[in-house]
């Protein structure tokens, strides 16, 4: 077995001193190398760990505002009536055990030229490397009527798992047999490309068992389904004909709540509950920092080798709000979290990083209380195009299967313990 | 300081320019936790992979690039990767307890 770089600093009991030696270009504080991390679901939880497990010298502080992790991912499952809230809920109470210093409260500053980041308790906190893993903003300002409607719960998102997850939840079990559920899609890019046509299929699963009069219409901003569309097209016409109405190129451009109608282009249509997603861009903490800074200002442009900014030295964007051709999915925010940790290390260690990293994706979808389907590729690191590039041999299931439905449920366990555990 | 001075030069000259603190193997291997769980080790339906033999688990995805053992997501997974990230993954998984 090889001697790494770690057993090096283990056998030299010296990690601190020799990262000092090695990284002291790259370590403004003197001491210890510090990352703060900010943002504690599937990126940055699992980024704070992958530091500390490959980079035991380094000092890192994980801020995140929420007591407790709430999964965005199987959260169709409650919306579905298949599970309830406890099932999407996770304490973070094992992370301070890998010596993850954990600070619950919001980042409301950022200051890179000083390298702090300030939170609304009043704490400064110094970094060598900052990485900024704050999910999405949904844009409720871009639909007219959408931020009063929201205010009286007449229309919710639930594109973040918590509060909007249960309300919907509510609102389907209080709508009538023969009620309309109208769902908002968004254009792309946005996060969990497959999560609306899931969320389609699993409140379609429900409503034919308990109120089978009722209907869906689907409003969607792209021409087609977007993700797995033989693998929906399939549960929608096998399990649910009659119930799901899908229309294609008609985004939502105006909600009503007095009237509880939802607009488009062409129509008003009537519902009994309002499920738009608005477009979303990279969380509000990015552009505090100043790397919100692709072409349209909504997601962050990284060096996908580091997943450090190309605008903003020592800041590192991960998750949904890195902008590339590649799927916002949790699945793939671990990935540039262990992309992004590896890094950082090789960096504050004076070194320089994998220059060829490669990733996957594994998404699942169920379509019904007993079947699923996923989506799967895997991704390679071209330095001549500076972007992951699809490795080939990757894709969807045409049809939905109990197997696929197991491994989904699986899945979620153990992504769960990967990023908490 | 003179015997740590000592150390980074024999690290220097041991591990070269291309020396990485995280082993490549594990950090390929990293992604395959986000579904086998951390460790590898798997609650459920998905198998656990952690401390397999490492000429069985290379065999497996040669098999599942090939087509010749069926598999669901390893099937399309498998074919992103090369026989040499076969055997660094397989080394690192096969070392996990």
């Amino acid at each position: 077995m090889s001697i790494n770089r770690r057993d090096f600093l283990k056998v030299s009991g010296a990690g601190a001193a020799a990262a000092l030696l090695a990284g002291c270009a790259t370590t403004a504080s003197g001491g210890k190398p510090r990352v703060v991390v900010v943002g504690a679901g599937y990126g940055g939880a699992t980024c704070a760990k992958y530091l500390r497990k490959w980079g035991p010298n380094i000092d890192v502080t994980l801020i995140e505002p929420n007591d407790k992790f709430v999964s965005c991912p199987r959260s169709n499952l409650v919306i579905g009536g298949l599970r309830n809230m406890d099932y999407l809920t996770h304490g973070y109470d094992n992370l301070p055990r890998h010596g993850i210093k954990m600070v619950k409260d919001m980042v409301v500053a950022i200051d890179p030229a000083k390298r702090t980041v300030t939170t609304k308790g009043g704490h400064t906190f110094g970094y060598d490397r900052l990485v900024l893993a704050p999910g999405i903003d949904v844009r409720t300002d871009t639909i007219k009527g959408y931020r009063e409607a929201e205010a009286a719960s007449k229309v919710v998102h639930a594109w973040k798992a918590g509060p909007q997850t249960a309300l919907l939840r509510k609102q389907i079990e209080s709508m009538p047999d023969g009620g309309v559920f109208v769902m908002g899609i968004p254009g792309t890019p946005y996060r969990c490309p497959p999560g609306p046509y899931e969320r389609i299929s699993l409140v379609a699963n429900y409503l034919k068992k308990h109120k089978p009069k009722s209907k869906i219409i689907v409003l969607d901003s792209n021409p087609d389904i977007v993700s797995k569309k033989p693998l929906f097209t399939w549960a929608w016409n096998s399990f649910y004909a009659g119930i799901v109405e899908y229309r294609g190129a008609n985004a939502v451009t105006g909600v009503d709540g007095n009237r509880m109608v939802a607009s488009t282009e062409f129509d008003d249509i009537k519902a009994d509950v309002m499920n738009v997603v608005p477009r979303q861009r990279a969380g509000e903490l990015c552009a505090l920092a100043g790397v919100r800074n692709d072409a349209g200002g909504n997601w962050c442009a990284v060096n996908f080798t580091t997943f450090e900014s190309t605008a903003v030295p020592n800041v590192h964007i991960i998750g949904d709000s890195v902008s590339a051709s590649l799927p916002k999915s949790g699945h793939m925010a671990t990935n540039h979290a262990k992309i992004c940790a590896a890094a950082i290390v090789e960096l504050l260690a004076g070194r320089q990083p994998e220059a060829a990293p490669v990733i996957a994706n594994t998404c699942y979808s169920d379509t019904s209380d007993t079947t699923g389907g996923h989506v799967a590729n895997v991704y390679r690191y071209n330095a001549e195009k500076k972007a992951y590039i699809d490795a080939g041999g990757g894709g969807a299931t045409p049809k939905g299967d109990e197997l696929n439905h197991a491994y989904a449920e699986s899945w979620a366990q153990n992504i769960w313990s990967e990023v908490l555990s | 300081m003179h015997k740590i001075l000592i150390l980074l030069a024999a690290s220097a000259t041991l591990f070269g320019a291309n020396a990485y603190a995280v082993d490549r193997g594990e950090l390929l291997a990293s992604t395959c936790m986000s579904c086998h769980g951390a460790g590898g080790k798997s609650k459920g339906a998905i198998p656990t992979i952690a401390g397999l033999d490492k000429a069985y688990i290379v065999k497996s995805l040669q098999d599942f690039k090939s087509g010749a053992r069926s598999a669901s997501v390893m099937q399309r997974h498998s074919k992103g990767y090369t026989d040499e990230e076969f055997a660094l993954m397989a080394d690192y998984l096969s070392k996990l307890k």
